[in-house]
């Protein structure tokens, strides 16, 4: 038992006002009148987790019930409200498609673009570029701008950058639901090979096939709350259940 | 009994090292300024991808930051040169101070919509919050040093002596962009909240030009003018010390320069510390 990450009582509270206040001369009036009220909500509620090294950890929960607030902490995005987070090790999350790339730049350009907005530096960017281009399968488009890719190009060459680096603890939001058949089964042999190099993988996703299929254990979060935890057979299976 | 458990295993793991802890974080500002020295790269890349893609599907290139204040120049050249006909070399007079304005006016725009843009992949990975900001910066201190070559074309056209005194203007550069980060860090903090703080500075800017002496001599002010429209402005002091070098051939004074480097560093600081702490928060405002 190696723990990676490391939850105790975190929760994360928004305070949003309760009439949607866009502008500032709408808040300043509103402050002026003393009349700005806010509505609390507990976007995650006193979390417990613990996730060991090496484990691909399955989170699924209706919209809404915290998975993606959840992966926010881990991720150092969202400073919890309250309670402790201890991550051992980096944190890799893999960008929602598209995020971070700019049309015009060529392949080439957006990998530099996208690799040191992950933390990497640009040597290292340099001494991988062969090895993101072929698993990405873009061929002699990496020099064409990004604006003449498929949507699958676009998330190959997503995958690719964001796992090139053997990450410590990998973070996957809904993403393996792009691409064709044959590119996910390549992303799961990858995240394989990760695992039993000693990876820890978070992964978020509505179809439950997947993390019955891939993760070892799972989460429920309902409503901020962890509703249940176990292996993945059984928490599917209550999931599945309560639907 | 289960209780016991939890302690030593709570106890054991206090020993063990951890590359982030919530609750053991350094004082923000400190700890945004060793983040964004490791992210150095990154800004490189945001500098690259501003200005590659900006001139991308153009056949003149780069060319055009040279050309767009050298089009303002003839115009305003134009419209005033009669009005303000005493003051000599107008054109250099106005370019030099119009150069400086248009990096400050342009780069903390552009801080703002960085900001925004860049708030959207801040909820999603983590990344220094300095770095669009400063990259914004960034991409406005290349434009302006490929402006200076329009400007020096003027100089000569004018024949207008240049002298050593130009090789201040790294120091009047650096002040100027000090100022404009402290600035656009301020107006970026904001923005995160309230998304119309860029529509309300747009015309802040546009007023804050007439009322500094750009395309004006500032000796045509009426004295009881003078402490508000020059003293009490701080960008006064951040163009005088642009102009002067190459428009007047001499080093600025030490009170102006000493003034003008305080107010930058001061409201760097000032921007720097606000950000920073405010940069937990941006995450919340979805």
């Amino acid at each position: 038992m190696n723990p990676v990450i490391i939850l105790n009582n975190v929760s994360v509270r928004y305070r949003a006002p309760e009439e949607a206040i866009g502008t500032f001369k709408e808040y300043a009036i509103q402050v002026l009148r003393r009349n700005v009220r806010f509505r609390e909500f507990k976007a995650l509620n006193n979390v417990d987790l613990q996730v060991n090294q090496g484990e691909i950890l399955g989170i699924i929960g209706r919209n809404g019930a915290g998975k993606s607030t959840l992966l926010k902490v881990i991720a150092r995005v969202l400073i919890p409200t309250e309670g402790r987070v201890r991550i051992r090790g980096m944190v890799s999350p893999l960008l929602e498609l598209g995020a971070g790339f700019h049309p015009e730049l060529t392949g080439r350009e957006n990998i530099f673009l996208n690799g040191t907005l992950l933390g990497h530096p640009r040597r290292e960017i340099e001494s991988r570029l062969p090895e993101i281009t072929e698993f990405a399968e873009l061929g002699a488009f990496i020099d064409s701008p990004l604006r003449t890719y498929s949507s699958g190009m676009v998330a190959r060459l997503g995958f690719s950058i964001a796992t090139t680096w053997r990450p410590e603890i990998l973070i996957l939001d809904e993403v393996l639901s792009v691409g064709d058949e044959a590119f996910r089964h390549k992303c799961q042999l990858r995240m394989e090979k990760y695992r039993d190099e000693g990876a820890t993988t978070l992964l978020v996703t509505h179809d439950s096939g997947t993390v019955e299929s891939l993760c070892s254990r799972a989460v429920w979060l309902d409503h901020g709350q962890i509703k249940a935890i176990g292996s993945s057979q059984e928490i599917v299976a209550l999931y599945r259940e309560s639907q | 009994m289960e209780n016991s458990i939890l302690a030593t295993e709570s106890q054991s793991l206090d020993t063990v090292e951890f590359t982030y802890d919530s609750e053991k974080r350094k004082s923000p500002a400190l700890e945004e300024l060793q983040d964004i020295l490791q992210y150095k790269d990154l800004i490189f890349q945001l500098i690259r991808r501003d200005i590659v893609a900006r001139y991308k599907r153009s056949v003149l290139g780069i060319a055009w930051t040279m050309l767009q204040p050298l089009g303002m120049m003839i115009v305003l050249t134009i419209v005033f040169s009669h009005l303000f006909g005493r003051v000599e070399g107008y054109a250099a007079y106005l370019l030099s101070g119009l150069i400086a304005w248009t990096f400050f006016a342009q780069t903390t725009t552009a801080a703002i919509f960085q900001s925004v843009w860049g708030g959207a992949l801040m909820r999603r990975i983590y990344i220094p919050h300095t770095a669009f900001p400063v990259a914004s910066i960034g991409t406005g201190v290349v434009n302006l040093t490929l402006s200076l070559v329009p400007l020096l074309f003027i100089m000569l056209i004018l024949r207008r002596p240049i002298t050593w005194a130009i090789l201040f203007l790294p120091i009047s550069i650096l002040s100027l962009t000090a100022f404009a980060l402290g600035v656009g860090l301020l107006l970026s903090s904001l923005a995160v909240r309230f998304p119309d703080i860029s529509e309300m500075y747009q015309i802040i800017i546009q007023a804050w030009l007439y009322l500094t002496p750009i395309m004006y001599p500032s000796d045509i002010l009426p004295a009881s003018y003078r402490i508000w429209l020059l003293y009490l402005n701080p960008m006064y002091y951040q163009i005088l010390m642009f102009r002067v070098p190459i428009y007047d051939g001499v080093l600025p004074s030490l009170p102006l320069s000493m003034i003008g480097i305080g107010i930058s560093l001061l409201t760097l600081a000032i921007g720097w510390i606000y950000f920073s702490y405010q940069a937990d928060k941006f995450a919340y405002t979805a």
